[in-house]
């Protein structure tokens, strides 16, 4: 197959299973965020386990990727603490005003939520923007 | 089989399936789960000016993403539109209790219309989530090098500490909001 439509498909079950599951929805997070349900947990909770094991067996198993490559996952910088804590907080107060992540903003744009076009481009706007701060702020 | 396919998909289902998509992706290409990381690619695509963040191949590096996230907007379309489940969300009497409470009042959809809506649009309460929360969404999820796909399920899933404290972020953000920013402007 294609490699793109192997990317396509595996985004049009992603965006599927947001709106199915209701992740994409302003009043889940706020569920969430109030700690009333369990249902956001419980979504988040078991993919963290599930990607867990698979990574784990693709390690212990050396897989390689369809073109031959063994498949390696870059570690993260843990010693930008500041960088993880502040964008993280800032991250997160626009998760509970918009009641978005990026993933879900352009599934609610395709499930017909014309609206959320703004937060959208105001994204975009806070992402080119920090591309223009980016080396006058702390990391 | 179309009645089963608007049902609202419970956790328990929905969760593993998600987590999928991490190991999907490093087989298809050896790529790692982050959704974020589109907009980044659209700047670097249509308005590079001459910020160095913004100087790289976004094609070679973001083109597969880019597809992935084209997929989720199809896979909103089928589920959100086509295969929409009519009933509203079964949330929690203490949620919907609290947001009533508030001065909420549709519960319809995915999104309260008393926030979301064009004519909300003109007044700062609508600027303030649509345009503020965007974006904060976009230059948090840059500054912290990832969002809830990146870092709460691909990061902590593969032991990062980096992801951990982004995710403590996510919540200190998340709560500000929640318990000292909403009962004002709502």
């Amino acid at each position: 197959m294609n490699t793109y439509l192997k990317y396509l498909s595996t985004g049009i079950f992603f965006g599927f299973v947001l709106v199915k599951s209701e992740v994409i929805s302003w009043f889940r997070i706020q569920e969430m965020f109030r700690f009333d349900a369990f249902h956001m947990y419980g979504v988040i909770g078991l993919a963290i386990v599930v990607a867990m094991i698979s990574i784990s067996l693709i390690r212990k198993l050396k897989l390689k990727d369809s073109e031959n490559k063994l498949i390696t996952i870059q570690p993260k910088d843990p010693s930008q603490i500041t960088r993880y804590l502040a964008g993280g907080t800032l991250f997160g107060l626009g998760w509970a005003l918009t009641g978005a992540c990026p993933g879900p903003l352009f599934t609610l744009a395709g499930a017909g939520y014309e609206i959320i076009l703004v937060p959208i481009v105001g994204a975009v706007i806070g992402t080119w923007t920090y591309g223009i701060v980016r080396s006058n702020i702390k990391h | 089989m179309i009645e089963f396919l608007q049902q609202p998909m419970p956790w328990y289902i929905a969760g593993p399936l998600i987590g999928l998509i991490v190991p999907v992706l490093l087989l298809i290409g050896g790529k790692e789960f982050g959704v974020s990381s589109n907009l980044r690619h659209v700047c670097a695509a249509c308005m590079p000016r001459n910020i160095e963040f913004f100087q790289y191949d976004w094609q070679k590096e973001g083109g597969w993403n880019l597809v992935f996230i084209a997929g989720t907007v199809i896979g909103g379309f089928i589920g959100g539109w086509l295969l929409n489940n009519p009933e509203p969300i079964d949330l929690s009497q203490q949620t919907l209790a609290e947001l009533k409470a508030l001065g909420i009042s549709d519960f319809s959809g995915m999104m309260p219309e008393d926030l979301f809506s064009w004519s909300n649009l003109g007044s700062l309460q609508g600027i303030v989530v649509m345009v503020i929360g965007g974006f904060l969404v976009g230059f948090g999820a840059r500054y912290a090098g990832g969002c809830t796909s990146g870092h709460a399920i691909a990061g902590l899933a593969n032991f990062q500490f980096a992801s951990l404290l982004a995710v403590i972020g996510f919540f200190i953000g998340g709560l500000i909001i929640t318990y000292l920013v909403y009962p004002f402007i709502l």
